[in-house]
């Protein structure tokens, strides 16, 4: 038997023994945390066995308690989850963002000391980028970090914190050195929120709900073994990170189902028959409609296998240009989803609450006006055609 | 499903880029254009591109092909494509050979595969009647008269018609107008008597023609195929033919997209290049993007047809929807973003423009393939 084919058992006989039944249900999944809230008994046997065994983070160097797997072993690892239907264990912007910065530019001493707490789900992790005067020119942020003894001082606010009303600790660009030239006056450090002098107000969205936050930074400290990579120099580091953020905002635009699964018709077609109907012979009796969605389906499939063909060639322009492409094209794309549902849905897609909406109508509405920050949120669609223009196409300033 | 070209691929796709920049660069074309050349498309050419093997990239080597597949043939096609080739690759050495291997028994297959193969034998695909692609409306008929069938009707955009040694014809032998079943397919002699062929000039001054049918008589061991079912046969070939066009079509994209980068780099106004302006940066950048999808959806379609997916057919209008679609958009901007000189003749920009059109319409238009593809997808 190969050792793909061991694995593969293996991981199977694994699951079936770890992976407890109400994780094999789709649902929430748990973003841990110093005082995680679970949903179900469960999700915290789930998250501890996960953790341990380093899946939750499969491909992480084992030294730093990842799961050390192959791209292969990894790829098996994810179609068995899939089999029994188990979610994840963990969410986390430490696993999506930090982590892969860190691996790439931390010390060993600061890996040993965050990436264990990244893969276990000890700590929640929130970004510390935007500021109220930073928004797409992200470099001329002011928040300002200064040298106190072992320690820096951090004085500033930040804005679009994602859940920073949950998190316990910030990834954050501060400013140590001069205002000009704005990129080279920034580093990357790592700032614990359970502090006095950090105050965090959530932001009400047009969704009517709050997953983003001020943070304010009144004389807060971080000690110096918290700057990650070298001082002045963390614009390099906040640049891959975004990478990391794009590539993840990209896989939104994969619409369920559009594929080539084994069910052809995808889910936006389902729900179009569902409010639309259909006509004599079974098609969508809204034309315009099967126009739209039929258009959707097709770019989605083509994104899909750009997506793929992308992380099989590293010669396509490199990662700027994948991730840029990616996270202009896939949140363009959701944005549309949605439009696209609230067109065959007609007014029972423009519920705000209570009835005659049932609670999926609502949750389509809601998740509409979200997906509006999709394009905006880690780059927006121009800054991204920026970086496309200039890193792939080299046109000029 | 493999989406990048292996290394035996990418050296065939490397080699016919050389080929083509070589000896047939874009005004090769025009030359042929401008001399109003009768054949339409270089027969010099041509045998030098047997040579190389590629009129056999589809053929088995048990009749002297080199059974590359539609991935090479598609790594071809892309290349010939950049430079706006006229030749018989399409006509003959993808749809030809597909026809002749789906629907041919052993005595033809042995006979034709090995012509085409060694470049010596050229086919025309006789199937549209209309304006628009509408593959099984068809009324042009085939009746059986003794041993002979007796063929009256008339066929459009026949893609080197004109020209071809062979024509592989469509006909109805028994059904009504649209019926799938009740068509079958016969090779034709094209100086056969009251074969009337006229060739079409159309605005891409690539090589199409009409052809006309009266009492056209055809020996009956020239059918293709079974009678009356010549539509699964079709159905497969015009698969290919689709992926195969989107392959020319995505290179047609990316040749008119450098040449605009390129000119967008140099021509100045205002005290500075064209291409520093965030007007024309953000479009050139949505182009990039729509390419990437397009080159993604060809390679998938061509690996569909080497793998053999069951999920062919909607990869084939995934495929042709994208190439038509991308290609519109960027002939459409590299006239416009080249300004006055893009509508001049001098320019070769306008040349990537008209053929967008015509390949727009060979085997089904993006509009066709999306509608195609959402009934595939059972909606």
């Amino acid at each position: 038997m190969s050792d793909i084919q061991t694995f593969r058992e293996e991981t199977q006989g694994w699951l079936k023994k770890n992976c407890p039944p109400e994780m094999r249900k789709p649902g929430d999944v748990c973003w841990g945390g110093r005082n995680p809230s679970f949903s179900h008994p469960d999700q915290e046997i789930w998250l501890e066995k996960m953790g341990e065994k380093g899946w939750t983070c499969p491909m992480w160097p084992r030294e730093y308690g990842g799961g050390g797997l192959s791209h292969e072993e990894n790829k098996i690892l994810q179609e068995e989850m899939f089999a029994i239907g188990a979610r994840p264990a963990l969410a986390s912007f430490g696993i999506w963002m930090l982590g892969p910065a860190l691996l790439e530019f931390a010390s060993h001493e600061q890996k040993l000391e965050h990436i264990p707490n990244i893969v276990k789900g000890k700590i929640w992790w929130c970004q510390g980028y935007s500021e109220p005067g930073s928004g797409s020119d992200l470099a001329s942020l002011s928040t300002k970090a200064v040298e106190d003894g072992d320690n820096y001082i951090i004085n500033g606010q930040k804005i679009w914190t994602s859940n920073a009303n949950y998190a316990d600790m910030i990834f954050c660009l501060v400013r140590t050195g001069p205002q000009e030239p704005k990129h080279n006056g920034i580093s990357f450090l790592l700032i614990d929120m359970d502090q006095p002098g950090v105050e965090v107000k959530p932001i009400k969205l047009i969704s009517g709900k709050s997953p983003f936050c001020e943070t304010f930074f009144t004389d807060a400290t971080a000690p110096k073994s918290n700057l990650i990579g070298e001082i002045n120099k963390g614009w390099t580091i906040a640049k891959r990170l975004l990478q990391h953020e794009r590539s993840m905002i990209s896989g939104m635009g994969l619409a369920t189902g559009a594929g080539s699964g084994p069910k052809k018709t995808s889910g936006m077609a389902e729900l179009g028959k569902k409010y639309a109907g259909t006509d004599e012979k079974n098609r969508l009796a809204d034309s315009q409609l099967r126009a739209k969605i039929a258009k959707h389906d097709l770019n989605s499939r083509a994104f899909g296998l750009t997506l793929q063909r992308m992380a099989e060639d590293a010669k396509t322009g490199g990662p700027s240009a994948t991730a840029s492409m990616g996270k202009y094209y896939g949140s363009e794309q959701n944005k549309l989803r949605y439009e696209i549902m609230l067109q065959a849905m007609g007014t029972q897609a423009l519920g705000w609450e209570g009835e005659p909406f049932t609670p999926e109508e609502l949750a389509i509405t809601r998740e509409w006006l979200r997906s509006k920050a999709n394009s905006i949120e880690g780059g927006t669609s121009e800054i991204n055609l920026n970086v496309i223009s200039k890193r792939v196409l080299n046109l000029p300033n | 499903m493999a989406l990048l070209f292996n290394e035996e691929q990418q050296y065939l796709k490397d080699t016919a880029k050389d080929f083509v920049q070589k000896n047939a660069p874009i005004n090769h074309f025009r030359e042929l254009r401008d001399s109003k050349d009768e054949t339409g498309y270089s027969k010099e050419l041509w045998k030098q591109m047997a040579e190389l093997g590629w009129a056999g990239v589809l053929i088995s080597e048990e009749y002297g092909g080199s059974d590359f597949g539609m991935v090479g043939m598609g790594g071809i096609l892309e290349e010939t494509g950049r430079c706006l080739v006229p030749s018989p690759l399409f006509s003959t050495a993808l749809l030809g050979a597909s026809l002749i291997e789906l629907g041919g028994k052993a005595d033809q297959k042995k006979d034709l595969l090995t012509k085409i193969a060694k470049g010596e034998l050229t086919t025309a695909f006789a199937l549209e009647e209309g304006s628009r692609h509408t593959p099984y409306r068809i009324s042009t008929t085939a009746e059986k008269k003794g041993k002979n069938f007796v063929l009256n009707g008339k066929k459009t955009f026949v893609l080197d018609g004109h020209s071809a040694d062979l024509i592989v014809l469509a006909a109805r032998t028994s059904g009504g107008i649209e019926d799938q079943s009740g068509i079958s397919l016969f090779l034709i002699d094209p100086n056969s008597t009251g074969l009337q062929r006229k060739r079409t000039h159309m605005v891409d001054s690539r090589n199409a023609s009409e052809i006309h049918l009266k009492d056209v008589e055809v020996p009956e061991t020239k059918l293709l195929g079974e009678l009356d079912a010549g539509f699964s046969i079709i159905e497969e070939v015009l698969e290919r033919g689709q992926i195969g066009i989107s392959a020319e079509m995505l290179g047609n994209t990316l040749e008119a997209f450098d040449i605009t980068l390129e000119y967008l780099k140099e021509r100045k106004q205002f005290g500075a290049v064209i291409g520093s302006f965030q007007a024309l940066q953000h479009r050139a950048a949505v182009m990039f993007a729509e390419i990437e999808l397009t080159k993604s959806s060809v390679m998938g379609a061509l690996n569909a047809v080497d793998e053999n997916s069951n999920d062919r057919s909607r990869f084939a209008s995934l495929a042709k929807f994208k190439a038509g679609e991308t290609l519109h958009l960027v002939s459409s901007e590299a006239v416009q973003m080249h300004g006055g000189v893009g509508v001049t003749d001098e320019f070769d920009i306008g040349f990537f423009l008209k053929r967008s059109r015509v390949a727009e319409q060979i085997f089904g238009s993006s509009d066709y393939h999306l509608d195609r593809y959402a009934t595939l997808s059972e909606y």
